[in-house]
C-alpha cells in the first residue's frame, strides 16, 4: 500500500543511484514500470524513508519531486522504491482528536489510525451537477462577517491578512463561534498548517482545548521547520480526511487552511527547480489551476447531509491584495474577508476591511426567511455609506476637517461609529445576528433619511431610528 | 491502467501532467482523438515528430506508465448534434454530467463513456420536404419539437447535395433512424437526425452582415449605455468579485436570444450549480417557459482537467453555430476566457513551446480572433437570418487590463463592459464603469430604439455627457470640496448621483428590477432628464438647488426603478406627471417671490 503509515520494504524493485539532485528534485534513470504520480520512498544514506512522487516519467527517467526534502541524500547511495500507487491516505472517523503531520502520519504518540478505506489525496473533481447549492447562514458573531460579509454553510471563504495582523485570532473566533441559527451543530474541525510557526500551531491547539472542541478536531501540521516541499500534500491529506468526515460520515467540516502563502511559495519552489517557465512574479502558470484543486474542495454534494465549509488563511506580501496569490485565490474562492492595517492600528478589533471584503454566497444566504427581511438592503446601504466616507475622509485631508459641509461631517461621524461601534467586538464577544442588524441600523440612523438610497421606504419607517440623528445642521450636500 | 506487456501498436513513452508522448503513432493526424491507456482516457494529438505524436490528455493523467497502450480513432474531436441538446449540461468534451453522475456518482471518475445523446429516446419527426425535392447541405429537412421554447430543424448534412429518394413519414424516431435517403453523385446518403461535426472548424455559412438589431438584455447600463447587438462581440473584463458571472448569468436570463450556451471555463463548480438550480425555475420573460428550455451549459469548472479546459470554448461555440444554422438567434458567454487562455499557457509550457507575453503561446492573438470570428450576424445556408452573439469574460491577473489576454480581446470586440472594482467596493452593481466602457454597436442599434422611443439617442447621448461633465467636477470637488461649486454644477453632481442610484445601479437580485424592459429603461432615463433639465431652468432663473432637491417626489424619482416592474408603466407615468407638476409649482411660487423680492 502507498500510505505511508506501514512500511512497504517487501514492495517494488529497488533502484540504486539517481543521476541528478537538483532542490527538491531526484532524477531516477533507467525507470520500468512507474507511473505518474506514483508514490516513490526514497531511502536516505541512513536507510531511513522519504516520501516522493513521480513529476514526470519517461522510458528513460523518471522525475521525483521529495516531499520531505533532498537534504543529505547523494546521487551515489540514494536508494528509490516505486510504491505501485499515487498517494492514499487512510481515513476514519477516529481521527478527529488527534494529531498528524503534513503527509498525515501521527505526530501525537498514538497509534496510526486503523483503517482499510484508503483515498486517493488529490480527489476526484465534484460532478456540477451534483453540487449542492450552499444556502444555510452561519453565524459566526462577528458583525462585520454575519451582516456584511456572511458566510454559508459549504463556502470557502478566505481571510486576506498581512504580517502581525490578528489573523489567527479572528479565525480562532470564527472557529469558536460558528453555529447554525436553528439547530446547534457544532462543526468538527480540520486544520492544517502550512509553513507556520510553532507558537501560531500551539495557539490553534490551545483555542481548541479552551472551547473544547479539541475532541472534534483533526490536525495536519506541516511547521516552518519541516521541509517546505511537504507543504504541497498537506492541505491534499487534510482535505482527504474532511471529505470522509463530511460525506462519508454526514458531519458539517470546517476546514481551517493555514498559511497559503507559504503553501504557493512550495510549489514556486518546486517549478524553479524543474526549470519551468515562471509566470508572475516567478509563480507557476498552473497556480491557478493547482489552487483550484485546492478549494474546489468545498461544498455540499447531492446524497450527502455533510458539508465542508473552507477558511483558507493567506499572509499578502507587503499587504498587495494584487499579488499573484490572493489574486488568483479571490478569482477561485466564493469572496474573501480582507484585514486592513490601518484598522488594526487603530485599535479595531477585528480589522476586517468594509469594502475590499466579500462574500459572494450572501445573497443566497440572507434575507427573509433566513436571516431578516432588512438585511440585504441594510447591508449594502453600510457599503455604500462606508464608501461615500473614504471619500470625504480623503477630501478632509485636503481641505481640513472644518472645512466640510455638515452634510460631510456627519458621514465622518458615521464612519467613527461604523468602526468603533459595528466592526469592532470584543474577541470573545458573540453577537446574534439581531444583535449586529439592530447596530447596523444605529449607526445607519446618524446619517440623513433621505441619504439612504439603498433601502426601501418601508424599511426606513420600520428601523430608521429617528431621535439618534443630531440637530438639524445637516441639510445640504 | 497498468503497463501492458511491449503492445505492438502506438504505445506511451512519456507522461507529464496532461501531456503524452506517443510512439509508433506515424499515421496519426492533428487533432485526431485517441485514447489513452486501458481505460482510454480522451485525448487529441497536437503535435508530430517522426513517428512520435505529443498529446493532450483530457482526464487525469496519475498512474499512467510509459508502455501503456495507444488506440487511434482516425476522426477529429468532434461534438454530436441533434434534438436533446437543450437543457443538458456537458463536460468540456461534450460528455453529459448527468449520465457520469449516473455512473459513477457524485465524483466524475476518469474513461467514463457515456453518450452526449440518448441514442434510445424517440423525438417526433415532421419532414418539410418530399420525395423529388432537390437539396444542398444545410437545408432544413425536416422539424422536432425538441422543447417547448425550440422548434429544431433537421439539416441535411454538409456535403450533400442531391435528390430526395426517400422520406420518412412523420412519426417517432431515434436519433440513429434513417428519415431520408439523399441521392447523390458519390451514391446514396442517408439522413439521420444525428451529425457530427469537428469542434475545431466553423461551421459554413451563406453570408454574413452588418449587426443592425440590438440583443436586448433587460440591463439598463447595458441595453442603454452599451448595447450589445445580435451577432455582435464583446468583452466583460474585471478583477475577481467585480461582477463578470453575475452579469454573464443576467444575460443569460434575460436576452432575447432564442437560445443560450453558457460556457464555464475554468471558474466554480457552485456557479454552474447555481445556474442548474435557477434556470429550470425561471421563466423567460417573453414566453412565459422555463429559461432551461433554451439553454445548454458547458461546465469544465477549474478543478476539471485542464486540457478539456481548452477544448471546452470550441465545444461551446460549434453547439451555437448547430443552432444557428437552423435560423436562430443564438448567445454565447464564455466564463471566463482568460481561464481558456491559462490553458493554452499551461499546455504549450508543458510542450516546452517558446512562450510570447507573460509566458503565453504567441499564437494567443490569434486563438482569440478564431473564437470571436465565429460570431456574426448572418445569413445561413438555407437563406435565413440567424446570428450568434458572443460574450467573454475577461480575468486580467490583479485586475489590471494592460495584460495580455485583455488588451489581444480588445482588438477583437466591439463590445467592451469595464468593471471597476471600485464601484463594485462600493456595491454600485452592476460595476460596468460608464467612462471606460464603449460599445461601437450603438450606432448599429438606434434604429431600432428610435422607433421604439425617437428621442433615445438623444437621452442616451445627454446623459452620458452629463456623467462625463460629473467626473471633471469630481476632480475639482476631490480638491476643494463641492461647496464652492456654483449652483448650475452642483446640480450636475445632484443628477448625477440620481444617475447612479436611480437608472445605472439595478441589483440582479430585485424581484422587479432584475430584467428591466426597453420601454422602461427610456421612461426611467426620461424622468430622471426631465428633472435635469427643468432643474437647469430654474437654477438658470435663481431658483437655489436646495428647492429643487426637497421636491417631495424626488425619492420617489430615485425609487422609481424598483417601485415601479415592466408592466406597471402607467403608475410610471404618473410619477412622471407629479414631478411634472412639482417643477412647474416650483417655477410658479420662485418667480411670484422673484416679483416680491424686485
Ligand atoms: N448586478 C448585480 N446585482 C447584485 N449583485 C451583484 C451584481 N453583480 C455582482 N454582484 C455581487 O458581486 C459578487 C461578485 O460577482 P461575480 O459576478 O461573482 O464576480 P466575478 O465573476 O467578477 O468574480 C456577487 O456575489 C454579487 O454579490
Ligand atoms: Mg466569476
Amino acid at each position: 500500500m502507498a500510505e505511508l503509515h506501514f512500511s512497504v520494504q517487501d514492495r517494488g524493485l529497488q533502484y540504486v543511484g539517481a543521476a541528478r539532485i537538483d532542490g527538491p528534485l531526484v532524477v531516477v534513470e533507467r525507470v520500468r514500470d512507474v507511473g505518474f504520480d506514483e508514490v516513490v520512498e526514497i531511502l536516505d544514506p541512513e536507510g531511513r524513508p522519504r516520501v516522493g512522487r513521480v513529476l514526470d516519467v519517461s522510458e528513460e527517467q523518471a522525475v521525483i519531486q521529495v516531499l520531505e526534502g533532498t537534504t543529505g541524500l547523494s546521487n551515489e547511495s540514494l536508494r528509490a522504491r516505486f510504491l505501485g500507487e499515487s498517494f492514499r491516505l487512510p481515513v476514519s472517523r477516529q481521527m478527529l482528536g488527534r494529531v498528524f503531520d503534513g503527509l498525515g502520519r501521527p505526530a501525537d504518540g498514538g497509534p496510526p489510525p486503523l483503517s482499510a478505506d484508503l483515498r486517493d489525496v488529490n480527489g476526484r473533481p465534484i460532478n456540477p451537477n451534483a453540487r449542492r447549492y450552499p444556502r444555510e447562514f452561519i453565524q459566526t458573531g462577528l458583525s462585520a462577517i454575519d451582516g456584511m460579509n456572511a458566510l454559508v454553510r459549504g463556502q470557502k471563504l478566505p481571510m486576506f491578512s498581512g504580517n502581525g495582523l490578528p489573523h489567527d485570532r479572528v479565525s480562532a473566533q470564527i472557529v469558536r463561534q460558528a453555529c447554525l441559527l436553528e439547530e446547534q451543530t457544532e462543526f468538527s474541525i480540520v486544520f492544517a498548517a502550512m509553513g507556520v510557526k510553532h507558537e501560531v500551531a500551539d495557539f490553534f491547539i490551545r483555542n481548541f482545548e479552551d472551547s473544547g472542541a479539541l475532541a472534534r478536531t483533526m490536525m495536519f501540521l506541516c511547521l516552518a521547520d519541516a521541509p517546505s516541499v511537504e507543504r504541497l500534500l498537506t492541505p491534499r491529506v487534510a482535505l482527504t480526511a474532511a471529505e470522509h468526515l463530511a460525506f462519508d460520515c454526514g458531519q458539517h467540516v470546517l476546514v481551517l487552511l493555514t498559511d497559503m502563502t507559504n503553501y504557493c511559495e512550495s510549489l514556486r519552489e518546486v517549478g524553479t527547480a524543474r526549470g519551468e517557465i515562471p509566470g508572475r512574479k516567478g509563480y507557476p502558470g498552473y497556480l491557478y489551476s493547482d489552487l483550484a484543486s485546492i478549494y474546489e474542495r468545498a461544498g455540499r454534494i447531492e446524497g450527502s447531509s455533510g458539508s465542508i465549509t473552507q477558511v483558507a488563511i493567506l499572509t499578502m506580501p507587503a499587504d498587495d491584495i494584487s499579488h499573484p496569490v490572493p489574486d488568483l485565490t479571490g478569482y477561485i474562492t466564493e469572496g474573501q474577508i480582507v484585514l486592513d492595517r490601518e484598522l488594526f492600528q487603530r485599535g479595531i478589533y477585528p480589522p476586517i476591511a468594509g469594502l475590499p471584503s466579500l462574500s459572494r454566497l450572501m445573497k443566497d444566504g440572507v434575507g427573509k426567511g433566513f436571516t431578516r427581511d432588512d438585511h440585504p438592503a441594510l447591508a449594502s446601504q453600510l457599503f455604500a455609506g462606508y464608501a461615500y466616507v473614504k471619500k470625504v475622509r480623503a477630501l478632509a485631508d485636503v481641505i481640513g476637517e472644518e472645512e466640510l459641509n455638515a452634510l460631510d461631517k456627519r458621514y465622518l461621524q458615521f464612519g467613527e461609529a461604523f468602526e468603533r461601534r459595528f466592526l469592532n467586538q470584543g474577541e470573545y464577544e458573540n453577537r446574534s445576528i439581531e444583535t449586529t442588524l439592530e447596530l447596523g441600523w444605529d449607526v445607519l440612523s446618524m446619517l440623513p433619511r433621505d441619504e439612504l438610497h439603498r433601502v426601501s421606504d418601508a424599511l426606513v419607517e420600520q428601523h430608521y431610528r429617528t431621535p439618534v440623528a443630531p440637530a438639524a445642521d445637516a441639510q445640504t450636500k | 491502467m497498468n503497463a501492458s506487456p511491449k503492445a505492438a501498436g502506438p504505445t506511451v513513452v512519456r507522461i507529464s501532467g496532461p501531456i503524452v508522448t506517443a510512439a509508433g503513432m506515424r499515421s496519426a493526424a492533428m487533432y485526431e482523438v485517441v485514447h489513452v491507456g486501458a481505460a482510454g482516457l480522451v485525448g487529441e494529438v497536437v503535435r508530430i515528430v517522426g513517428d512520435r505524436a505529443t498529446i493532450q490528455v483530457y482526464e487525469d493523467t496519475t498512474m499512467l506508465k510509459p508502455g501503456a497502450p495507444v488506440r487511434c480513432t482516425g476522426a477529429p474531436l468532434s461534438v454530436w448534434l441533434g434534438p436533446g441538446l437543450i437543457g443538458n449540461i456537458y463536460d468540456g468534451i461534450q460528455r453529459p454530467l448527468p449520465g457520469i453522475q449516473k455512473r459513477s456518482g457524485a465524483w466524475i471518475q476518469r474513461g467514463e463513456k457515456v453518450d452526449p445523446l440518448d441514442l434510445t429516446k424517440r423525438w417526433t419527426f415532421a419532414p418539410v420536404m418530399r420525395c423529388g425535392d432537390t437539396v444542398r447541405a444545410g437545408q432544413v429537412f425536416g422539424e422536432v419539437q425538441e422543447t417547448e421554447l425550440v422548434r429544431h430543424r433537421v439539416l441535411i448534412p454538409s456535403q450533400v447535395a442531391g435528390k430526395v429518394k426517400s422520406v420518412a413519414a412523420p412519426g417517432d424516431y431515434t436519433l440513429r433512424d434513417t428519415l431520408a435517403v439523399i441521392e447523390t453523385p458519390g451514391g446514396d446518403r442517408e439522413i439521420t437526425m444525428l451529425q457530427r461535426w469537428p469542434v475545431r472548424e466553423s461551421r459554413p455559412i451563406r453570408e454574413r452582415w452588418r449587426v443592425s438589431l440590438p440583443l436586448i438584455t433587460g440591463q439598463r447600463v447595458i441595453d442603454t449605455f452599451f448595447p450589445m447587438g445580435k451577432g455582435g462581440a464583446g468583452a466583460i473584463p474585471g478583477g475577481f468579485g467585480t461582477g463578470k458571472t453575475i452579469t454573464q448569468h443576467q444575460l443569460a436570463k434575460w436576452s432575447d436570444a432564442e437560445i443560450i450556451v453558457f460556457i464555464g471555463c475554468g471558474e466554480r463548480g457552485n456557479e454552474m450549480t447555481s445556474v442548474l438550480r435557477e434556470f429550470p425555475e425561471l421563466k423567460d420573460p417573453r414566453s412565459g417557459r422555463p429559461l432551461m428550455e433554451r439553454t445548454i451549459l458547458i461546465a469544465n469548472t477549474s478543478n476539471m482537467p485542464v486540457a478539456a479546459r481548452e477544448v471546452s470554448i470550441y465545444t461551446g461555440i460549434t453547439l451555437a453555430e448547430y443552432y444557428r444554422d437552423q435560423g436562430l438567434n443564438v448567445a454565447v458567454f464564455a466564463d471566463s476566457t482568460s481561464r481558456w487562455a491559462e490553458a493554452l499557457r499551461e499546455l504549450a509550457a508543458r510542450l516546452e513551446e517558446m512562450p510570447a507575453e507573460e509566458g503565453f503561446p504567441a499564437t494567443l492573438a490569434t486563438r482569440l480572433a478564431q473564437f470571436y470570428e465565429r460570431g456574426g450576424a448572418v445569413t445561413t445556408l438555407a437563406g435565413q437570418p440567424a446570428s450568434v452573439t458572443i460574450v467573454g469574460a475577461v480575468s486580467p491577473p490583479g485586475g489590471d487590463f494592460s495584460e495580455p489576454v485583455t488588451q489581444h480581446t480588445r482588438r477583437f470586440i466591439r463590445c467592451f463592459w469595464a468593471l471597476d472594482t471600485e464601484l463594485a467596493n462600493a456595491r454600485h452593481y452592476p460595476a460596468i464603469h460608464w467612462l471606460q466602457s464603449y460599445s461601437e454597436y450603438a450606432e448599429n442599434v438606434a434604429a431600432w430604439w428610435e422607433k421604439q422611443a425617437p428621442d433615445w439617442s438623444e437621452l442616451r447621448t445627454e446623459a452620458l455627457t452629463l456623467l462625463q461633465r460629473e467626473e471633471r467636477l469630481q476632480q475639482v470637488v476631490r480638491l476643494v470640496g463641492p461647496d464652492v461649486l456654483p449652483d448650475s454644477q452642483r446640480l450636475i453632481l445632484f443628477i448625477a448621483e440620481i444617475l447612479k442610484d436611480g437608472f445605472l445601479a439595478q441589483s440582479a437580485f430585485h424581484e422587479k428590477d432584475t430584467f428591466c424592459a426597453p420601454e422602461r429603461q427610456v421612461a426611467l432615463l426620461r424622468l430622471i432628464l426631465t428633472l435635469y433639465r427643468r432643474g437647469r431652468d430654474l437654477v438658470e432663473a435663481g431658483v437655489p438647488l436646495g428647492r429643487v432637491r426637497e421636491l417631495p417626489c424626488v425619492p420617489a424619482v430615485l425609487h422609481a426603478k424598483e417601485t415601479f416592474g415592466n408592466d406597471e408603466l402607467p403608475l410610471l407615468a404618473e410619477l412622471d406627471q407629479r414631478l411634472r407638476d412639482e417643477l412647474d409649482a416650483l417655477a410658479k411660487q420662485s418667480a411670484r417671490e422673484g416679483r416680491q423680492d424686485g
